[in-house]
């Protein structure tokens, strides 16, 4: 029994830093970490949840506001990318953060291409994270399952 | 949820991100402060008794309930933390009024901002706001709110007339107040008309705290 926990768990921390190595994560992600206690167990689970849901709703309306070449509302788009960035930013959605910030400078300078091209890959990210994400869950999952505890991972 | 005594600090956040104010609830809650949440700077003052529900933008808006006119009697909130940009009503706006008015300009005012224009700080700290935090706010950021919440509290216990009795030594004998819903609260309160005086009093902070508050459903106040 305690194998399996110790095999779980290793596993869990070696994921969770190929995340940050990998720059899907960064420091934030451990800010909420931080947040979580026994009291509040599914705290990370349901924010990233939100944020989630947030990505997939503003990634809708600003591919609306893109989808006609000859009246696209850069307003309402710069207000989504606005949005998208705050919250990726408190998540510790690193890459999504990133493309958020090359996604604002499409957007001032009103080039629609480049827009799409960043819309594109910001919801190709968002999705990536969701994917990773879940799978981090499920190995929590069964570490709590088996009796153990998620271990305190310390990201340098 | 444990005991809760009058040196908590009650603290009201303001941001029309529903996400935001998830993340902001917490760590709110995370430094050991009681937490009420609105989505507008509007809903802000409403809370606070400065605003007229009439007076909303907000063709949809319905009266006030009289809790909320109640809030600001019955809790006495230590500080007020707003994002600054939202719709309607700024955080700098919400700054001002709650600057201009003499019943609160004495509650610290913090703001949070996602974006780091300096014009836009100065012009804050100018009209009188304590701190003004880029977001992502940490843990970290919100040990510097407690000396601010300190000096309020303080100068509020040095202001009390001296015959006001502190709930802290009655709240010995009822050192956990349930967390009931309004229906409940009423019910109970109809069946057992003679509580004691400590028990109306835990009771009645029960309810102004407006746990339950069915008008406004992006409001929580956690233990």
């Amino acid at each position: 029994m305690n194998t399996v926990v110790a095999k779980l768990q290793r596993q869990f921390q070696d994921y969770l830093v190929s995340l940050y190595q990998q720059g899907f994560l960064d420091n934030q992600f451990t800010e909420l970490r931080k947040l979580q206690d026994e009291g509040t167990p599914d705290f990370v689970a349901e924010v990233v949840s939100l944020f989630f849901d947030d990505c997939s709703k503003l990634i809708n309306s600003m591919s609306r506001s893109l989808e006609r070449p000859e009246n696209v509302d850069f307003k309402q788009v710069d207000s989504g990318v606005h949005q998208l960035k705050g919250s990726s930013s408190s998540v510790g959605a690193r890459r999504v953060k990133n493309v958020c910030i090359s996604f604002k400078e499409c957007c001032d300078v009103q080039n629609r291409e480049g827009c799409l091209r960043c819309l594109q890959q910001v919801d190709y990210e968002y999705k990536m994270l969701k994917t990773k994400l879940q799978d981090l869950f499920n190995l929590e999952k069964q570490i709590v399952q088996a009796g153990g505890a998620i271990p305190q991972v310390n990201i340098n | 949820m444990g005991v809760v005594t009058e040196s908590q600090f009650h603290v009201l956040a303001v941001d029309d991100s529903l996400f935001d104010r998830k993340m902001i609830e917490r760590l709110l809650q995370k430094s050991s402060c009681q937490v009420t949440t609105v989505d507008s700077g509007s809903k802000a003052l409403e809370l606070l008794g400065l605003r007229e529900s009439n007076e909303s933008d907000d063709p949809n808006a319905t009266s006030t309930s009289p809790f909320v006119c109640n809030f600001a009697q019955e809790v006495e909130i230590n500080l007020i933390i707003t994002d600054y940009c939202m719709p309607g009503m700024t955080g700098y706006d919400l700054l001002k009024r709650v600057k201009e008015s003499a019943a609160f300009r004495s509650i610290p005012v913090v703001i949070m901002s996602s974006e780091n224009v300096p014009a836009r700080i100065s012009r804050c700290l100018e009209e009188g706001a304590e701190e003004f935090f880029l977001k992502p706010v940490k843990l970290a950021d919100l040990t510097k709110l407690k000396p601010h919440m300190m000096k309020t509290k303080l100068k509020k216990e040095s202001e009390k007339p001296a015959e006001e009795v502190k709930p802290e030594i009655e709240e010995e004998e009822s050192p956990v107040i349930e967390i009931l819903t309004l229906h409940q609260e009423l019910e109970s309160e109809q069946q057992e008309p003679m509580l004691s005086n400590n028990k109306r009093k835990a009771m009645e902070e029960a309810i102004s705290t407006g746990r339950s508050r069915p008008k406004y459903n992006d409001i929580t106040t956690s233990v």
